[in-house]
């Protein structure tokens, strides 16, 4: 049956269960667990779904004493899936026996649409992946291209991005701590969150002209200085912040039903999680204190005191202990770099790559050749392959890219540290309630946006 | 020969067909038929390469072996990195899955096939996963084209 067939034509979810039938029919071979899955929860219309009640099935299989297990579609938008995440549970009365995540609902191709694109201009695709930490995935992708042209960056400039990917880092830890707190009916700490991640999005409008998807770091450097006034307002706020912080840990931190939901919850050994590819919290929280900031150091990391906060518990506390804690030390960080925050450009002056100064085209027939170059073709990067990680607030956000020597990219693939942690999910959650699955993706902390890409 | 090769030859001999150091990064061929051995003989060497960072292609449409994997493994605690290639084979790309050695695999995997159309042998539920399960091509081919395909999902509105 088609996806026009009149049957689902209004049913677009019945219609996508029988794509998977009929993918496997022309492929001529069985389906795949996933596959079955989607299936079976969906490849009925509401008439045909309404044959098959639970007491028409009981007939069919009515050997007593067998237990029906119900396949329970939650999502695509869902409230409690933390974005459009689809998770098909298989459930034994409350408890959960499998979870099968089914994900792509906000794919948009962006790793394809790269290599339509010059290099500096996938830079404004590969910031909307990830919309809770674009400089994350900004940085990872300049360091990579930076990688391939062999390119110095002004320390200036490192400190600059140190700095907002640290304030990016609370800011997306305060979208995580407020949304999960919503999801499990804490509602005020989502305010109180949202207050002053307010004032973080405005401090990043105030760098780079955007709220979100900001573009201002550029391979080579930073699009441009600091403005006037910057520098004291993110230290007041990080003289505020501590205050705040404790204002979330009071309200959740000693709160009973906050830990009778968390505490216990979605518990795996390090040892599978590492073999799940789990990076970030999620794997500090089970003890092992992998941070690629402190392992391997980029941006001058190396320079600044900070802790990595750990766990050995592994629950959904312990990661919610984890998260807190690193924004104190983002805030150590931040301080750090506001003392010490070294003068000079902002920006490498190698005129192949970089955009020379505004005033210079007006006086300069050189730099308006290379602006018109730059803009017009784009800058070329010796053939190769380079691999950038960093830190992101979820983990190891990588950047592979592939040259041929050309002014576009051949191949950009971003390793989004959501996709790979999400993984967890069905491990985390077998054996739990149904509620506790709330509890774990929360604390998994996953971004659509990242994870379809 | 760095320690790298030395570790995969010791478990797999004649398994490595090159090695480079390229922009600080070491990155060692292997045959596509050896992937596994070698991923295995990394995770228990003495560095301990543990965490499978990613798994990804790169389509070059010219070369012989045409999709060239790539597998970026991490070294814990001491986040050493190394790079294995491999290349899948122009004709009915297919190459061994590295599931059995670190079951996180799975999902990159999946993506791989879905975009490139790479097959995994032994891959315990290969069946797309960023596009629609009834998807025509593999958008990351060099082939595919970028604009013009019909717009998907319009009679689901």
């Amino acid at each position: 049956m088609s996806t026009t067939d009149p049957g689902t034509q209004n049913f677009p979810l019945a219609a996508e269960g029988r794509e998977a039938l009929e993918a496997a029919a022309r492929e001529q071979r069985a389906l795949t667990p996933t596959e079955r899955v989607i299936a079976s929860v969906e490849a009925y219309t509401p008439e045909e779904a309404a044959e098959r009640t639970l007491a028409n099935e009981m007939l069919a299989d009515s050997r007593p004493g067998v237990r029906q297990p119900l396949l329970l579609n939650l999502g695509p938008n869902h409230p409690s899936t933390h974005g459009v995440l689809r998770l098909i549970v298989e459930l034994d009365g409350e408890v959960v026996r499998e979870v099968t995540p089914v994900i792509g609902y906000l794919h948009t191709g962006i790793e394809k649409q790269c290599e339509n694109k010059t290099w500096w201009q996938a830079i404004t695709l590969v910031t909307r992946m990830d919309y809770l930490a674009p400089f994350a995935n900004i940085k990872a992708y300049t360091m990579s291209v930076e990688k391939l042209l062999d390119m110095e960056v002004p320390a200036r400039a490192e400190w600059i991005r140190v700095l907002l990917a640290e304030m990016n880092r609370i800011a997306s830890h305060l979208v995580w701590l407020g949304t999960s707190g919503l999801e499990l009916g804490a509602m005020s700490v989502f305010f109180y969150c949202y207050r002053e991640r307010d004032e973080l999005l405005d401090l990043f409008e105030m760098v780079s002209g955007e709220r979100m998807n900001h573009r201002y770091f550029q391979v080579g450097g930073c699009s441009d200085d600091l403005p006037p006034g910057f520098v004291e307002r993110v230290r007041t706020f990080a003289k505020e912040m501590p205050g705040r912080i404790d204002e979330y840990e009071a309200l959740l931190t000693g709160n009973p039903i906050w830990k009778d939901r968390m505490e216990g919850v979605g518990v795996l050994p390090a040892e599978e999680l590492l073999a799940l590819g789990v990076t970030g919290p999620t794997l500090r929280a089970a003890g092992i204190p992998h941070d690629l900031r402190k392992v391997a150091p980029y941006s001058g990391y190396e320079h600044f005191q900070f802790d990595v906060p750990t766990s050995t518990k592994g629950d959904s506390f312990a990661r919610y202990l984890v998260r807190v804690q690193e924004m104190r030390e983002s805030l150590r960080i931040i301080e750090q770099v506001l003392d010490g925050l070294p003068e000079g450009p902002v920006i490498s002056d190698d005129r192949k790559v970089v955009l020379p100064p505004r005033e210079e085209l007006a006086y300069s027939m050189e730099a308006l050749i290379h602006h018109f170059k730059l803009v017009s073709e784009g800058f070329k990067v010796p053939a190769g392959e380079a691999y950038a990680a960093i830190e992101s607030p979820r983990g190891e956000m990588g950047c592979y890219t592939v040259s041929d020597g050309g002014p576009k990219p051949h191949r950009v693939h971003m390793r989004d540290p959501s996709f790979v942690n999400l993984q967890a999910t069905a491990p985390l959650c077998r054996g739990g309630y149904l509620a506790d699955l709330i509890a774990i993706v929360a604390t998994i902390d996953p971004v659509m946006g990242g994870v379809d890409r | 020969m760095s320690d790298v090769s030395a570790q995969i030859e010791a478990v797999s001999p004649g398994a490595v067909v090159g090695e480079w150091e390229h922009v600080g990064e070491l990155t060692v061929e292997v045959q596509k038929e050896r992937i596994v051995e070698a991923c295995r003989a990394l995770r228990d060497g003495p560095t301990q390469y543990l965490l499978l960072s990613d798994v990804t292609c790169a389509d070059f449409p010219d070369e012989p072996g045409r999709f060239r994997m790539a597998y970026h493994l991490t070294a814990i605690p001491s986040g050493a990195r190394v790079r294995l290639r491999a290349w899948a084979g122009a004709l009915d790309p297919e190459i061994e899955s590295v599931t059995s050695v670190w079951p996180g695999a799975n999902w990159m995997e999946r993506e791989v096939y879905d975009q490139f159309g790479v097959r995994f042998a032994g891959h315990p539920d290969l069946c797309r996963i960023l596009n629609p399960l009834d998807w025509d091509g593999h958008p990351l081919r060099r082939d595919y084209p970028i604009g013009g395909e019909d717009v998907q999902f319009s009679d689901a509105v």
